[in-house]
């Protein structure tokens, strides 16, 4: 095998190397090299990749990317490679390389050009090699992060080259890095190994750290000290970074809790049923999103960006109304009776949990991130990922509203009524079995607007709630019972509390740690961290 | 009296005689142990299913011995001594004469009790952390070094990784193979500070901080590489947060030991292109033998959508296995069962054969396959032969000088080769 491999290899350089010299410039055309791309070993193909990059075609750089992303395919009738569009069979074929109509071809013709990790890194580099002078700022930058990966020695002319037309600033900094990258991967002259070392300093990331660290033991000794000194620079930088970094995970991890908890704030809180179910309405939240997103998948798909924002209401509504009806149908009956208020919470996330494994079945759904959801941006050297970034955003929102509607509506003043003297505000006209009925659909339907947010950060299965349950009790026991703000900052603490626990203790000891600390902090207040105060609490 | 008392010994005996008889035209009853319900229902509920299905076309084909055979499916809802409970009302309650079932390590090890008190028969169909060898327990799963072992020199020999991390869910499996993983790495040559070990607890959600620890620690110049024994759901959220902090397969790739189509079935696939698996079975497998299953499975769900992954092969490698030793040793009953099946060979789905070996586990192929953007596996590479399942790993120095071996004269599931003696459970019966 390993011969046969080797012998391959050999054939293969033979060949190129006859043809090199046979043909000179010419060498195979640019048509025959991708025909050849669907056979071979994996490396044989990434040579090929290899060698049309070098033939330097145009039109190379759009079929390497179309390889890479696994679009291209060969009709096995004719051997040509084509790429396919439109739903169902037959599919309408595009000539790869030429971009010219093909007409229709059947999905059975046709067979998909597979590629792996080795050969997907071989075509990066072959595309930034293409692209480099590329007339689009965006393109250049894509291709000189791909050589800054690379970092391979062969590039450093390519790169001059490149270096020397450049306007656009910023990717004139990333070809200047990314050929100091190459220059410290090759026996370059002390001058312009020093010249490498401080550009790839003043870039002072992690992964410029790694590089240096690499080149320290290849350096001479008189360019050493250059590069300790930069790596204690890139060292400082990175810890104060990294407490940055840990804020930020924590204050998104605090949203996620938030967004769990707020709902509870309103069922236990104000209203004091300990309601089990409460992870259940989060679960069918999500599951809500799940239909939403088919729904929508099937019949606009244009408007797929836009799911959530359709998903959101619907969601609402949904568990809102399944939450009214447990509160008239179970939970009216056992107010001031807390532990068959548990019990029967309890047994209805039972039922509602296996009811949904029954209907969707027990595997994860499948949610997607809309497009603006999905990726991350960098912030002054922390990468924020956009889904976190919007969750928090959301939970702020949804806290925010949630208090004017306490605040500001007469459905919030009837509740804070009821819940201060029951008696009292019935007896001024207040139907309270309304508010109460009112106020469990709230807190329900904030729990569905919560999974919403989870559907696109957690796995969309019946066991969705169960995940949430515990964590919801402890922010809003911890935060104090009965009060909003104690809710949002028991969130949030308990979030960066555990993040800076986690680097040091790991997640398993960070969870545990935490949960200690909430026993003792309970033992010491009670009543968690806003504790009510005067007659009411008392009743 | 004494007239009475051989009137009494004939009827019973002839009792005894005629329920003999009748046992003959009797379904055989075949014992489905999964949870259907909590958390592990994800998986199971899938291995009930091809149970039903293979008993069922096992009937078609004119049942086993002559007679039919009946499922017995009973739920464990994720809930270990309950399934030792539901073990044990198998075999005194509904008489059966084989069980499938258990997906975690948890569930194997409380259910192992009754399995040697009752002399039962488990076939176990879930890639597993080695260790163990019981006289009544068929291994049908992967051992470390028919998943983990192969993927790690797959990893380094054809990616050139030279930095690990070993992440995993907290619990018995992750952490013996990450065991088994760090002395064999460091067998190797890789240095410790080139080995970083994480853990979490299970279905954990908040993967922030562990991937751009993962980040950092990949920054260093040396190629890295993840190895996850991360369990379950958990792993949705962990590949959707590498998806976004960028994370590409081609930088630090992934291998996972417990990805397969059936968790990938919940997932956008596209920002996971590249990252690895390692299994005995695809599902992206181009067999006639795999493709007949995977028809045969369709036609038993009434859904084409329904993928099929490595356990199910699992299962079906086992359910053959014990038709066939039974077959053998012309009864169902335990004893007999357990002397005919080694040694039995029955084909697996890709292309090759599985054989029983003494110490209850089977040689499978390895394969490593890539996750393509339609949520399947691309197989890149595979191991040449099968490689037989080894039930004490020979890396770590406690079990290095053990070997498990059921058939005479060691009988034994912990033989000591040093010493010569059994350390554990011998055969009762011998």
């Amino acid at each position: 095998m390993i011969f046969t491999d080797f012998l391959r290899r050999h054939v293969m350089m033979i060949a190129v190397a006859l043809l090199a010299t046979c043909g000179g410039a010419s060498a195979q055309s640019v048509e025959d090299l991708v025909r050849q791309l669907p056979k071979g070993s994996y490396s044989d193909r990434a040579e090929i990749v290899s060698q049309i990059a070098a033939t330097g075609d145009p039109r190379a750089a759009n079929l390497l990317d179309a390889l890479a992303a696994g679009e291209l395919n060969v009709v096995e009738a004719t051997g040509q490679i084509v790429t396919l569009s439109g739903r169902g069979d037959p599919l309408d074929a595009v000539d790869a390389l030429t971009g010219e109509s093909i007409g229709e071809v059947a999905k059975a013709s046709v067979e998909r050009i597979r590629v792996n990790n080795s050969l997907r890194r071989a075509v990066r580099t072959a595309v930034g090699q293409l692209t480099l002078m590329s007339g689009d700022a965006n393109t250049r930058m894509t291709a000189a992060r791909a050589m800054f990966q690379a970092g391979d020695p062969d590039n450093v002319e390519l790169l001059d080259e490149a270096i020397a037309e450049e306007q656009n600033a910023a990717v004139l900094q990333v070809m200047e890095e990314a050929r100091a990258v190459a220059i410290l991967r090759s026996d370059a002259e002390p001058a312009a190994f020093a010249a490498a070392v401080d550009t790839i300093a003043a870039r002072g990331d992690r992964q410029a750290l790694g590089i240096l660290q690499a080149a320290l033991s290849s350096a001479d000794a008189d360019v050493t000290p250059t590069i300790e000194k930069g790596i204690a620079d890139i060292q400082g930088r990175l810890a104060l970074l990294d407490v940055g970094q840990n804020v930020w995970y924590g204050v998104s991890l605090g949203a996620v809790l938030l967004l769990a908890a707020i709902g509870l704030a309103i069922t236990f809180g104000v209203m004091g049923v300990i309601n089990m179910a409460h992870g259940e309405m989060v679960m069918l939240g999500a599951y809500t999103t799940f239909l939403v997103q088919n729904f929508i998948r099937a019949s606009f798909p244009e408007l797929f960006d836009w799911s959530l924002a359709f998903a959101l209401p619907a969601a609402f509504l949904v568990t809102g109304l399944i939450g009214i009806a447990i509160e008239r149908g179970v939970i009216r009956f056992l107010y001031g009776r807390p532990l068959e208020t548990l019990l029967a919470t309890w047994g209805l996330s039972l039922i509602i949990q296996q009811a949904v494994r029954t209907t969707f079945g027990a595997s994860n759904r499948e949610v997607g991130n809309p497009s603006w959801m999905s990726g991350s941006f960098d912030f002054y050297g922390i990468a924020i990922t956009w889904n976190r970034f919007f969750i928090v955003i959301f939970a702020l929102i949804v806290f925010a509203a949630l208090l004017l509607v306490l605040k500001r509506t007469a459905l919030g003043l009837q509740m804070r009524a009821v819940t201060q003297n029951r008696r009292m505000a019935s007896s001024m006209g207040i139907r309270t079995p309304w508010v109460d009925a009112m106020t469990f659909g709230l807190g329900s339907g904030i729990a569905g607007l919560a999974g919403v947010a989870l559907s696109q950060i957690d796995n969309v299965s019946p066991n969705l709630g169960q995940g949430y349950i515990i964590d919801s009790f402890m922010v809003v026991v911890f935060g104090g019972v009965g009060n909003l703000w104690g809710t949002l900052v028991g969130a949030m603490t308990l979030g960066v509390l555990n993040k800076f626990l986690e680097p040091y203790a790991g997640a398993v000891l960070a969870k545990i740690l935490l949960l200690v600390f909430i026993i003792l902090f309970i033992q010491k207040r009670p009543r968690g961290l806003f504790a009510q105060k005067g007659r009411a609490v008392e009743a | 009296m004494r007239g009475i008392r051989q009137t009494l010994a004939a009827a019973v005996t002839s009792g005894l005689l005629m329920s003999a008889a009748a046992a003959q035209d009797e379904p055989i009853k075949v014992g489905v142990l999964h949870s259907l319900s909590g958390t592990m229902a994800i998986s199971e509920t899938t291995l009930k299913d091809v149970m039903l299905m293979l008993i069922e076309e096992q009937n078609k084909k004119g049942g086993l011995l002559g007679r039919q055979l009946e499922p017995v499916v009973i739920d464990i809802a994720s809930d270990w001594p309950l399934a030792a409970e539901k073990a044990r009302e198998m075999y005194e309650v509904n008489g059966v004469d084989a069980v499938f079932g258990c997906w975690t390590s948890v569930c194997r090890k409380s259910v192992l009790p009754v399995f040697e008190e009752l002399n039962g028969l488990l076939f176990y169909p879930v890639q597993y952390e080695g260790e163990e060898s019981q006289r009544n327990v068929f291994y049908t799963g992967a051992s470390p070094n028919q998943q983990a072992i192969p993927a790690v020199d797959y990893l380094m020999e054809e990616e050139g990784v030279e930095r690990w991390v070993l992440a995993g869910t907290d619990y018995v499996y992750p952490q013996t193979t990450n065991k088994i993983l760090e002395a064999y790495l460091k067998d190797k040559g890789v240095a410790a500070e080139d080995i970083m070990i994480n853990y979490t607890p299970f279905g954990h959600s908040d993967w922030q901080t562990i991937v751009s620890d993962i980040k950092a620690f990949g920054s260093s110049g040396k190629k890295t590489a993840v190895v996850s024994t991360i369990n379950g759901d958990a792993n949705v959220p962990f590949y959707r947060e590498l998806g976004n902090q960028g994370v590409a397969a081609e930088d630090i790739p992934v291998v996972a030991f417990s990805v397969g189509e059936e968790e990938l079935a919940g997932l956008d696939t596209a920002p996971l292109v590249g990252h690895l698996a390692a299994w005995n079975y695809f599902m992206s497998v181009d067999t006639p033998e795999n493709a007949e299953f995977i028809e045969t499975w369709h036609a038993f769900i009434g859904d084409e959508e329904r993928v099929t992954n490595d356990p199910m092969e699992a299962h079906y490698i086992g359910f053959n296995m014990w038709v066939a030793a039974v077959e053998k040793a012309g009864s169902t009953e335990a004893d007999a069962v357990i002397d005919a099946i080694v040694g039995v060979e029955v084909p697996n789905l890709t292309g090759g054969t599985a054989v029983m070996l003494p110490n209850h586990h089977i040689t499978k192929p390895v394969l490593i396959g890539e996750i393509q953007d339609d949520g399947q596996f691309d197989v890149v590479w595979e191991t040449e032969d099968l490689v037989p399942g080894d039930a004490w790993s020979d890396f770590l120095p406690e079990s290095a000088v053990l070997e498990a071996d059921w058939t005479d004269p060691v009988n034994c599931g912990n033989f000591n080769t040093e010493t010569e003696t059994c350390g554990g459970a011998q055969a009762a019966a011998n």
